[in-house]
Formats: structure tokens, sequence, C-alpha cells
């Protein structure tokens, strides 16, 4: 994917960009407002990462709504030092794809970016999702795996079925959360690998190939075959 | 030589000026007090006092002449007119010579000496009467004459009648008004001297109301001042007469004391965070030179780093709760208010908690009405129960119960209550266990920021509740309550009784 990141800090933006090179995407950096508005107008990008505070005169959030305002629906995903929940929804608001707060771990970004983008290419409403030989109806809300029937409790339901839409790459435990639960905290206690040790019990356990995988120090990652 | 001269003085008249001006500004700065003393509101009330004492003097005094000189007015002129009468009866009845003799008759009986008459020829000499002579302004007919006259040597006002009489006589009838004039001076004089009296008395009570402005005031400003220094334990004396002043001191005072308890809270807060924030940072720091001084392989090094990555995400945590408390106190987030039903949000977090203690062999038990309706912020909420929920799982030993429980109040607000049976929260510390960083002894060996139920108690702050701690037997037993109710329109007022039922009959069914 081409991927466009506008921040100005050089140590964060050095970090970003070496990153996303090594998960295989091309990056084009710009290091204020005015140079990522132009990048961002004249070239075509599969997602861009966006610092709310830029110099330059031109600030994140003037860049998304001048980019938004030419009808140019690149996803974007804000990264800030703003954390409020006002800041958050004045981000969404303005034209963000997804938010997050400033500092991150590497793979909750890479998570979103590539969350975002998903989100992007507009896929229709589909009505079955498939991975590997595990099977989800969206209609009948049914899940096979094997041709075996599978039953689920509607949040494990729901818990696959977002493990599914991002089969192939890392959902943290905050995606999660925000995605299955619309929870907008980090509780203290291990909830969320509760709930994915009981989706694994009933998805994965009777199996011989695992799907659903930890990702140290990041998440979790449905994908077909083994590491 | 002149124009050197001239030349040479100029800049020394200058020099002059700005000294004369700079002298006439110390004068002027030394007159401070004096204007000190205009500007004292204790004098401007004085001023005041006096100025409306000395306008009430006045409007008595005006009232007083306008109603006893009309009235003596309204007397001359019917006493003349009665005269008149009399008079051209006795013309009417025989001529000329019973209208003078009348007019000597009423001349004698003319006691009080205040009835003039004048009967004069056309060619105004004098016939008879009790006048020197005809007074030069009075030529014309019907009309009314003020006079000055002079009888007997002695100066008066009068107030005449001048008639025209068949043949060219002349009648003038009037009366002595002296007794007017008399009383003008009179009220004059009484006005005058209420003025200097109004004068003194007001300044005196300028002086008293400012002194004592002063010596009460003088203790606000004095503490005012030791405050601003830095001192803020002084507080205002209180004088127990439960006047004006003492419920202004009771005020300050008040805030005074808000003020120490919050400088107190930022204090603590400040001493907690450098050292709550210190520790984790010093591990990570500690580890980090630890393995680029001793770390024998890559392995190694990669573990250092990535322990001190999570000590570091430990600090980041403690940040967003300290600046989440921070913004829930701020009452900022008040804009996000909306009605919400929290039996499915509690619900939620019950399927969500549940599996976590029946993995960790716990028994969780929830008691939640199908609907509850409230009013506050969802995100809150849900981060506040979920707080509590956390606490319970991490310090309850497998096989013990938790218990979630909801119920809503008659009055619209609703509690919620978490409960379990860990080591609870000794009495004396039940109080500062809500504050930011407090860790029980208990509580020191478990992995925790001690900011969990600080976040609880901005919540129910927020919602204008409380967090209550209670002993479990064993065990805590936290209950927080909402009470927030949506602003109800005007129109929907009658309604609003209806609405305060709902959570008691949801509850029933």
């Amino acid at each position: 994917m081409r991927i466009l990141v506008v921040e100005d800090d050089k140590d964060v933006a050095g970090f970003v960009v070496k990153g996303l090179r090594e998960a295989g995407h091309v990056v084009e950096h710009a290091d204020n407002g005015r140079d990522g508005l132009f990048m961002a107008a004249s070239e075509n990008f599969d997602a861009i990462v966006l610092d709310r505070m830029l110099p330059g005169g031109v600030d994140g959030l003037r860049l998304l709504e001048t980019l938004r305002a030419q009808n140019n629906n690149t996803p974007v995903l804000f990264l800030s030092a703003m954390a409020g929940v006002d800041d958050r929804v004045r981000g969404l608001k303005a034209g963000g794809d997804d938010y997050l707060t400033k500092p991150f771990a590497f793979a909750e970004l890479l998570a979103r970016v590539e969350g975002i983008t998903r989100r992007g290419k507009g896929e229709g409403p589909a009505t079955k999702l498939q991975t590997a030989d595990l099977e989800m109806d969206l209609l009948s809300r049914s899940v096979k795996r094997a041709g075996q029937k599978i039953d689920l409790q509607p949040r494990e339901f729901r818990l696959l079925e977002y493990l599914m839409r991002h089969a192939g790459q890392v959902v943290t435990r905050t995606m999660l959360l925000e995605g299955v639960w619309d929870y907008h905290f980090d509780p203290q206690t291990n909830v969320i690998d509760v709930h994915v040790s009981r989706l694994r019990q009933k998805v994965d356990k009777p199996f011989p190939l695992p799907l659903i995988h930890t990702v140290r120090n990041a998440g979790y990652m449905l994908r077909p075959e083994q590491p | 030589m002149t124009a050197a001269a001239q030349a040479g003085i100029r800049p020394k008249i200058t020099t002059s000026l700005v000294l004369n001006a700079a002298r006439r500004l110390r004068v002027w700065r030394r007159r401070a007090p004096q204007r000190e003393f205009i500007r004292s509101a204790g004098v401007r009330f004085g001023i005041l006092h006096a100025a409306v004492f000395a306008l009430s003097t006045l409007a008595l005094a005006l009232f007083l002449w306008w109603s006893t000189a009309g009235l003596l007015d309204r007397q001359t002129e019917t006493a003349i007119n009665a005269d008149t009468q009399g008079l051209s009866e006795r013309y009417g009845e025989g001529g000329m010579m019973a209208l003078q003799e009348t007019l000597d008759q009423r001349l004698a009986g003319n006691i009080d000496d205040d009835a003039l008459y004048l009967l004069a020829d056309p060619l105004y000499q004098k016939l008879s009467g009790n006048l020197e002579r005809w007074p030069a302004r009075v030529t014309m007919d019907t009309a009314w004459y003020d006079l000055a006259i002079e009888r007997a040597g002695r100066r008066g006002m009068a107030r005449v009648h001048h008639f025209e009489l068949p043949g060219g006589f002349h009648l003038l009838v009037g009366r002595d008004v002296e007794v007017r004039s008399q009383m003008a001076h009179l009220l004059t004089d009484a006005l005058l001297w209420s003025g200097v009296v109004a004068l003194v008395l007001g300044s005196i009570g300028a002086m008293a109301v400012r002194s004592l402005f002063r010596i009460t005031l003088a203790d606000v400003s004095a503490t005012a001042r030791a405050i601003s220094a830095g001192d803020l334990t002084r507080r205002v004396r209180v004088s127990g007469r439960r006047d004006e002043f003492d419920r202004l001191a009771e005020t300050i005072n008040d805030m005074l004391d808000r003020i120490a308890r919050l400088m107190d809270g930022v204090r603590q807060v400040s001493n907690a965070i450098a050292h709550d924030l210190r520790t984790p940072i010093a591990r990570a720091r500690a580890r980090l030179e630890d393995a680029a001084t001793h770390a024998t392989g890559e392995a190694d090094l990669r573990a250092a780093i990535e322990r001190a990555e999570t000590d570091l995400d430990g600090v980041i945590n403690i940040f967003q709760a300290l600046l989440r408390i921070a913004e829930i106190e701020a009452g900022a987030r008040r804009s996000a208010f909306a009605r919400i039903d929290l039996g499915p949000l509690l619900s939620d977090l019950d399927e969500l908690y549940a599996a976590v203690a029946e993995e960790s062999g716990q028994t969780f038990l929830a008691r939640i009405p199908a609907s509850l309706p409230a009013y506050g912020d969802r995100d809150m909420i849900q981060q506040a129960v979920a707080n509590l929920l956390d606490n319970a799982l991490k310090f309850s030993p497998s096989g013990s119960q938790i218990r979630l429980e909801a119920y809503g109040d008659p009055r619209g607000g609703c509690s919620i209550l978490v409960a379990d049976q860990g080591p609870g929260i000794p009495a004396e510390d039940r109080v500062r266990a809500t504050e930011r960083f407090f860790r029980g002894e208990s509580a020191r060996n478990t992995p925790g920021s001690g900011l969990g139920l600080a976040l609880v108690q901005a919540v129910a702050m927020l919602h204008g509740g409380t967090l209550r701690l209670d002993d479990n037997h064993p065990g805590l037993c936290a209950t927080l309550t909402l009470t927030t109710l949506p602003p109800v329109p005007a129109a929907q007022v009658n309604t609003s009784s209806s609405l305060d039922q709902r959570p008691a009959a949801s509850l029933g069914a």
C-alpha cells in the first residue's frame, strides 16, 4: 500500500515510516501541513497517517477538511497527543476514519492503518465471510468449520465476525474493546484474553489447525496457515 | 552674546519646567491621603446620607412654604373681597358720604392694624384712609397689587385691590401681609440651619461609617494579604454579631478552606505523581542500563527492552487515568449527558466480566433490572462500573462471590452496587481510598495505579452522586449512586412525575 505520513516530530516520523516500510508498504513523509496537503491532494495514497498539530500554517484538522472538501476520500488515521474525548470526537467529525493517541505501540498503529484501508475499499455488504475452512453466514448468523456447525453466543459471534473481517491483520485488545463491545477504556483485568480464549475453545480446539493466533505484545490475528 | 545666553537659558527653563512638574506630581502624590478620603466608600455613604437628609429638609420646607403662603394669600383675598362687598353696599345705599363714613368707622375699629383703606379724588389726592398718599404704581382698575408700603415709619408688604368709583374717585382696599414675608424669613433661616445641621451630621456619619468600614474590612484585607503572601492558615475574624460582615467573613473563610483543601490536594497529587511515576520510570531505566552493560546476547537485550516497554506502558496508563480524572472533575464532559438505559449497559458489563470471574474460579452474581433509565454519560458510567468490577476481580480469592446489583430509587436516581469477598478496605482507610494514588496495605502487592476508585468517585460527583464504601463482611461493598435527572422542558413538567415512577415500576417487572 502507498501510505502518506504527515508528522513533524522527526523521531516519531522515522519510527512510523521505518515500521510501515518493514511491513511492506510504500511510505512518503511530509513534515509540515502545507507539504502534506500538497502531496495528499496531488498524489494517490491508500491511507494517510496524520498528526493533529503541525507547523506550516495548516494543522491536521484543516488539512483533512480541505482534502474532504475536494471529495478526496483517502482513509485517514489521526495520530495525536491531544487525547481528550472531545479532541477525538472533533477529529472523527472532521472526516478522520480512526484516532490514535500518542504515545502508541507500533503494532496498534499498523493494525489501525490496515483496518481503515480495508474499510476504505468499500466492500459491498457481504453476507458471507470465509477464512480457510471457517465460514460465517451473516444473514442466518451461523458459523461452520469444515462443514461442522459451531454454536456461538451473540457476543462470541460478533467477536469472531470482527476477527474474520480483519483476517490476516493484527487486531489489538483496544480495537476489540472498541469494535466488539463499544468500550472506550482499557480494563485492568484481562477481559479480552478470557473472551478470546473462550472463542478458541469453540472454534479452534476441536480442529487440527488453529486459526486464532496470539501476536506477542500486540493482540490477535486470524489467519489460515501456521506462522 | 545675548543670543547665546538665551540659547543657554532655554534648556534651563525646560529643565526647571520638568522639575516643577515632577515636584507638583510629588505634592499631588503626597495629597493622596486626601483623595483616598474622598474615595473611601464610607465617606461616599456619608455624603450620600447628608445629601438625602438635606434634600428631604428642603422638600419639607418648600411644602410648608407653598401650603402656608397659599393659605394666607387666600385668606387675604377673601378678607379684601368681603370688605369691598360691604363698602360697595354702603356706597350703593348712601353714595360718597356713606362710603367715607363707613371707612372712618372701619379704620376706627381696625384693631389689628392690618386693614388698609385709601379713598382719593380723581387727581389721586387723599380724601380719607390710613395710607399717607396714593401709591404711584397703582393706576389700573380691578387689579391686584403687591406693594411695599410705609406707615408710621414702619415698612411692610401689602396686598391691595384698586377700584374706580363713579365720578373719577379711586378706592384702594388692602391688607398688610408683613406676616407672610416674616414667615418666608423664618423658613429660609430654618432651611439654612437645617442645611448646616445636615452637613455636620452627614460629616460625622461619614466619619463613623468610614471608620466602621475600616475596622471591619481591615481584618479582611489583612487576611487576604497574608493569604496572597502564602500563609494559607489565616482566617477572617468572625465577631459573632451575625450581621452582614459576619456573613461575608464566613463566606470568605469557607472559600479559603476550599482553596486550602485544593492546595493540599494538588500538593498530595504532585507528591504522589512524583513517587508513583518515578518508581516505574526508575525500574525501566535500571533495566535498560543493566542490559546495556551486562547483556550477553541479543535475546537478553530484547527481553530487557520489552520489560522496559511494559514499565513505560504502565507510566502512560497512569498519565491517561490522571488526565481522564482531571477531565471529569473539570465537568467538561457533561456535554455528553443523555438519557441512557442502565439495564442493557450493565448486562453487557456483566457478560464481559462474568467470563473472567468464571475463569478464575469466582462466582459472579448479577441482579440487574431489564430496564433502568438514567441520565448521564454512557462511557463514564461504563468505565466507573468496569473499574469497580476490575477491583473486585483483582482482590477476590478463588471460590469467593462477586455481586453486581442495580436498583432505582423513587426520585429518579439509581444505585449500582459491586460487592466482593476480598480483603476489603479497613474503616480508617475508606475515606482516603478515593484519593488519587491511595493504595491500602492489602493492595501493595497487587498491580494497579491507585487511581481506579478516584475515577469512580469523579464520575459519581459528575453525576451529582456519591461513591459509598462499606464492609461486606468480609470484603468490600461499593455503591455508586447517580442522581442527575434529565432537564425537564417546561412543557413536560406534568409528565415528570410519571417518569419518576418508571425505575420502581420496571424493577417490579
